[in-house]
């Protein structure tokens, strides 16, 4: 563990109570330490502060000095320094605290404030909460009931502006709704460093829009989205499909490459709805490319694999892992380990390894990098595969091993988790002359040639955890049941361990983990359950030496070519 | 008592019969001597001379123009930016554009002085978009005296070097406010800039520090160069040294511009003397002595209280026609003298119609960027328009009223008080007269002038 180094920090006072903060904090955030919640709208933690919808205005006053003397001038009645209040409110977002501030977050003067902002911001917007998809997620409904009147003072006509704007392909925009807080603007020019939003015309007839012959069309552009505090941009997917509450949330981690972008399913009845980042200031702040969450999709896709087969014909479970048992005694074993599966999987299918005295090989997924939250390594878990031992070095693409050994005969027998042996660059003759395990989720030219399929589990339907690319194990939870037919991998492998004569290991990710921990030198400390959902740094410098396939991303730098 | 001759120092030549704005015949009169004198001496001499005039803003703020130098950062080592500002736009305020049109080099010269003392090597006029023939006049005007070695490099043979540049305006009220100015100089739409961070004497143009005087202000900097601060200090009353030039508008027999020393003349030696008093057979009714965001003033209201005479305090009982015009003064009973833009309205002035109008350009104006203002502006002038077009409703004063108190206070830029005052001091000064439209409308003339 290395110290973070202490912060400098200031002590301001925020209704009557003394915090210390790290210098250069803001009210907002200050005031969040001592649960005391300062209602805005256009700040955002991860974007500049723009200042404009002033929701979070405070009363602020410094303590008293002395013009000339600079000493305190001390106020009788209390016996402490008195303060000087600014008789204007302030903005929260914009105030960094300083020595000795003192800040009010609900005196008079702020609770009359934000009636004011809460009522014009009102007197413009549609108020189609019943029709709205941000309905229970949106700022404006809850802080319109915290901080609101209650009622409205506005008969004239409201503004109308354009509806149902497709701003590209994953966005569209209620100009109506919009209340103007600039924070897809600020994100789509910092953040996504693509600036393509803007306002024209002005005063309260300001409308957002894409800049001439312009879309907001990069893989980031649903982030809009999420930080829109109102329902004035909305994903097209996700539009008119359900109501947030009743929406189950679950933690996840995107699988789309190494960077372990923190993430959120959110399903009902067993059904994803959608797919939405989760704060981790250490690996994606709050952002996550939109890629990434169009992956629930694969979940209900048509080409799931259902069916427990043997020899092509349907068969029950435990028939199918004899028949698998069977294929794996008679020898000439090649295992196929996949830089997708979890912690867990990868130290299972070392164990059956072991047990079988071969090495495991793994495939590996590279393409360019964005420098932001998708990584050059497209797997998210080889660094797994790593620290299990699965595997001793960094994966190729294709299997060029294999496939001479198959063609020397030295394998009789492959078994692959989850990976498509022909997009590893195995010919369809080389399957041909091998008997295939196939352990996956969906149908590929390995499952359609393999002797024995069990359906496994997507990463959305199981436990476990990666670890990213900057060695950060990080966990996840099953979110939806799988389909029926499809069984836990973890499950599949214990099974086919205990066949092949070794002890039973558990097959849940709690059990399974005391095991883990007594065999993994990197995880001897930990447990499943006390792995923070921020995730934990592991000890890389057993591997520090490999040559990662890595690029800059959001928060992480490859270390220095040697 | 009679009111004081006019004392012309900034408007010296301004309609002098004979008297053209080339630089020949600005160095007949004189010109440039104060620049050969200045470029002479230290700079922080002429900073010293500023201070010692007590030179207010003339923009409408009235800030302490030699305070608003010292808050300069000059230890950045970043370029320090001028810019004037010319975006003249206040209703009501027509001064500056006479300087521009009739005495440009008035202004470039006080511009180069200015830019001499604090260090500048780049200076921008910032011209309003609706003023074409005062950016061709200026840009003529800065290539005569680039030509002739009072702009650009080496000025004068001193090794001082610096540039102007005349940039037009977007065409909005807010490209005036200076930080609004600055992004719209920028490139950008003209969104005031939150403060803190963004103080213009820190991080201003491009991030630099910047100094944002008025043009008139400028002029009076060249005055000050010319006789001393001292000098200067003392004309006009103590904390409103100089001349100030009056922009009167309205129902008087004469209106015009008027340059006196601050503070001798009273708002009734204005406009009953001055200015001629009332059209025949009427009455003042009201006056908004600043530009059309200050408050107005309502004829035949008292304004008591202590005011600072020397070092004595001294009760004051002014009727509007009394109040001294000067910064301090007309602050002290609630308005501003802002940007010397005097409206005046007489008794065939229907306030609720004149506010409509009123409302209707700050709604125009709004840059959009803060709740209050954006939503407030356009709300004020929802309920006044429909009061003068539909139905008015008697509730509809206190709501306007309301609306408007919501405003002042809590934006990020000074427009939420200019677009607020109005309303807040009609609803105060004539809130009978909003609650009586409904009635007071069926009797006025149908074919009276149409609002916007």
């Amino acid at each position: 563990m290395i110290a973070a180094p202490k912060p400098d920090l200031v002590t301001v006072n925020i209704d009557g109570v003394d915090i210390a903060v790290p210098k250069g904090t803001n009210v907002i955030e200050a005031a969040k330490q001592l649960q005391k919640d300062v209602p805005h709208y256009c700040y955002h933690p991860k974007l500049t502060v723009a200042g404009n919808c002033r929701m979070c205005m405070v009363e602020m006053g410094m303590p008293a000095v002395d013009p000339a003397t600079k000493a305190p001038v001390m106020d009788a009645a209390t016996g402490k320094q008195k303060i000087n209040w600014i008789p204007r409110p302030q903005i929260g977002c914009g105030t960094t605290v300083a020595p000795g501030m003192h800040i009010k977050t609900s005196s008079p003067m702020v609770k009359d404030a934000r009636e004011g902002v809460m009522e014009f911001l009102l007197v413009n917007h549609p108020l189609d909460c019943p029709i709205c998809d941000q309905a229970g997620e949106c700022k404006l409904q809850e802080q319109a009931t915290g901080y609101g009147r209650g009622y409205s003072r506005f008969i004239e006509e409201k503004n109308v502006k354009p509806k149902r704007t497709q701003l590209g392909p994953r966005v569209t925009l209620d100009d109506e709704r919009c209340i103007l807080c600039s924070r897809c603007v600020r994100f789509s020019k910092e953040i996504a460093q693509d600036d393509v939003l803007g306002f024209v015309d002005r005063g309260s007839y300001s409308t957002l829009t894409c800049h001439p012959g312009k879309k907001l069309e990069n893989n980031y552009s649903l982030n809009t989205v999420d930080i829109c505090p109102v329902g004035a941009l909305t994903s097209t997917d996700f539009r008119f499909k359900m109501r947030v509450w009743f929406l189950k949330q679950t933690n996840t981690i995107d699988i789309e490459s190494s960077v372990g972008v923190n993430a959120m399913v959110w399903s009902r009845e067993g059904v994803i709805y959608r797919l939405t980042p989760r704060r981790n200031d250490e690996v994606n702040d709050t952002w996550m490319a939109d890629s990434g969450r169009l992956l629930y999709k694969q979940v209900a896709a048509a080409d799931r694999l259902g069916a427990v087969a043997v020899n092509g014909a349907a068969s029950s479970h435990d028939s199918a892992i004899n028949a698998a048992a069977e294929l794996l005694k008679a020898g000439s074993v090649a295992l196929v380990g996949s830089g997708r599966a979890s912690v867990e999987e990868q130290f299972l299918l070392k164990k059956l390894a072991d047990q079988l005295g071969v090495n495991a090989s793994l495939v590996a997924r590279t393409a360019a990098g964005d420098k932001l939250l998708i990584s050059a390594d497209r797997n998210p878990n080889v660094r797994g595969a790593l620290v299990t031992g699965l595997v001793s070095a960094l994966p190729a693409a294709q299997l060029t091993q294999l496939a001479a050994d198959i063609d020397a005969g030295k394998v009789k027998t492959v078994l692959s988790h989850g990976e498509d042996l022909v997009a590893a660059g195995l010919t369809a003759a080389q399957l041909a002359k091998v008997s295939i395990i196939y352990l996956g989720t969906h149908v590929n030219p390995t499952s359609a040639a393999a002797k024995v399929v069990v359906p496994t589990l997507h990463t959305f339907e199981k436990a476990g955890t990666f670890v990213n690319q900057q060695f950060r194990i990080q966990k996840f939870a099953a979110a939806v049941p799988g389909p029926q037919g499809a069984s836990n991998d973890l499950m599949v492998l214990a099974k086919l361990l205990s066949a092949l004569g070794a002890a039973a290991p558990a097959s849940d990710v709690h059990g399974l983990w005391t095991t883990l921990a007594a065999a993994v030198p990197a995880l001897a400390t930990m447990l499943y359950k006390n792995i923070p959902e921020t995730g934990l740094l592991l000890d890389a410098t057993p591997w520090a030496g490999l040559p990662f396939v890595e690029g800059e991303t959001l928060k992480f730098k490859p270390a220095a070519a040697a | 008592m009679p009111a004081p001759a006019q004392t012309r120092v900034i408007f010296k030549h301004i309609d002098e019969a004979g008297y053209t704005n080339d630089l020949g015949c600005y160095l007949r009169h004189g010109g440039y001597e104060t620049l050969k004198k200045s470029v002479a001496r230290p700079p922080a001499d002429l900073i010293e001379e500023v201070k010692k005039s007590g030179l207010r803003g003339r923009g409408g703020a009235g800030f302490p123009c030699g305070v608003k130098w010292s808050l300069v950062d000059r230890k950045s080592g970043k370029p320090i930016y001028l810019i004037v500002n010319a975006d003249e736009s206040e209703p009501g305020t027509f001064k500056d554009r006479y300087i521009m049109h009739q005495d440009p080099h008035q202004l470039i010269e006080g511009t180069i002085i200015s830019c001499f003392a604090n260090n500048v090597k780049q200076a921008y006029i910032y011209i309003r978009g609706e003023m074409p023939e005062g950016a061709r006049i200026l840009e003529k005007a800065i290539a005569e005296a680039r030509a002739a070695n009072f702009v650009g490099p080496n000025i004068l043979g001193t090794g001082y070097s610096c540039e102007i540049y005349v940039h037009r305006g977007a065409g909005a009220y807010i490209c005036g406010e200076e930080t609004g100015l600055i992004e719209s100089l920028e490139g950008k739409r003209a969104n005031p800039r939150i403060k803190p961070p963004y103080f213009p004497a820190v991080l201003g143009l491009y991030q630099c520090p910047t100094i944002v005087n008025n043009v008139e202000t400028l002029c009076q900097v060249k005055h000050i160069a010319e006789i001393g601060g001292e000098a200067y200090a003392k004309s006009g009353t103590p904390g409103n040294t100089g001349t100030r030039i009056f922009c009167v508008s309205g129902h008087v027999q004469r209106p015009g511009y008027y340059e006196f020393p601050a503070g001798t003349i009273t708002m009734g030696q204005l406009l009953n003397e001055v200015c001629g008093g009332p059209l025949p057979g009427r009455t003042f009714k009201a006056v908004i002595p600043g530009g059309s965001s200050a408050k107005v003033l309502r004829f035949g209201e008292r304004y008591k209280g202590k005011r600072k005479a020397g070092a004595d305090m001294v009760d004051y009982d002014w009727g509007v026609e009394d109040v001294p015009m000067d910064f301090d003064s007309l602050a002290m009973i609630g308005s501003m003298g802002g940007s010397g833009g005097v409206i005046v309205m007489d008794d065939s002035v229907n306030m609720v119609e004149a506010l409509a109008n009123i409302n209707a350009f700050y709604q125009h104006e709004s840059c959009g960027q803060c709740t209050p203002c954006r939503e407030g502006s356009l709300w004020m002038k929802k309920i006044s328009s429909r009061m003068v077009h539909g139905d008015a409703r008697k509730e509809d004063a206190a709501l306007l009223k309301s609306v408007a108190d919501q405003i002042p206070g809590r934006t990020i830029c000074a427009f939420g008080e200019a677009c607020s005052w109005p309303t807040q001091s009609f609803l105060i000064k004539f809130k009978d007269e909003f609650e009586g439209y409904a009635e007071a409308k069926k009797s006025l003339p149908a074919d009276r002038l149409a609002l916007v």
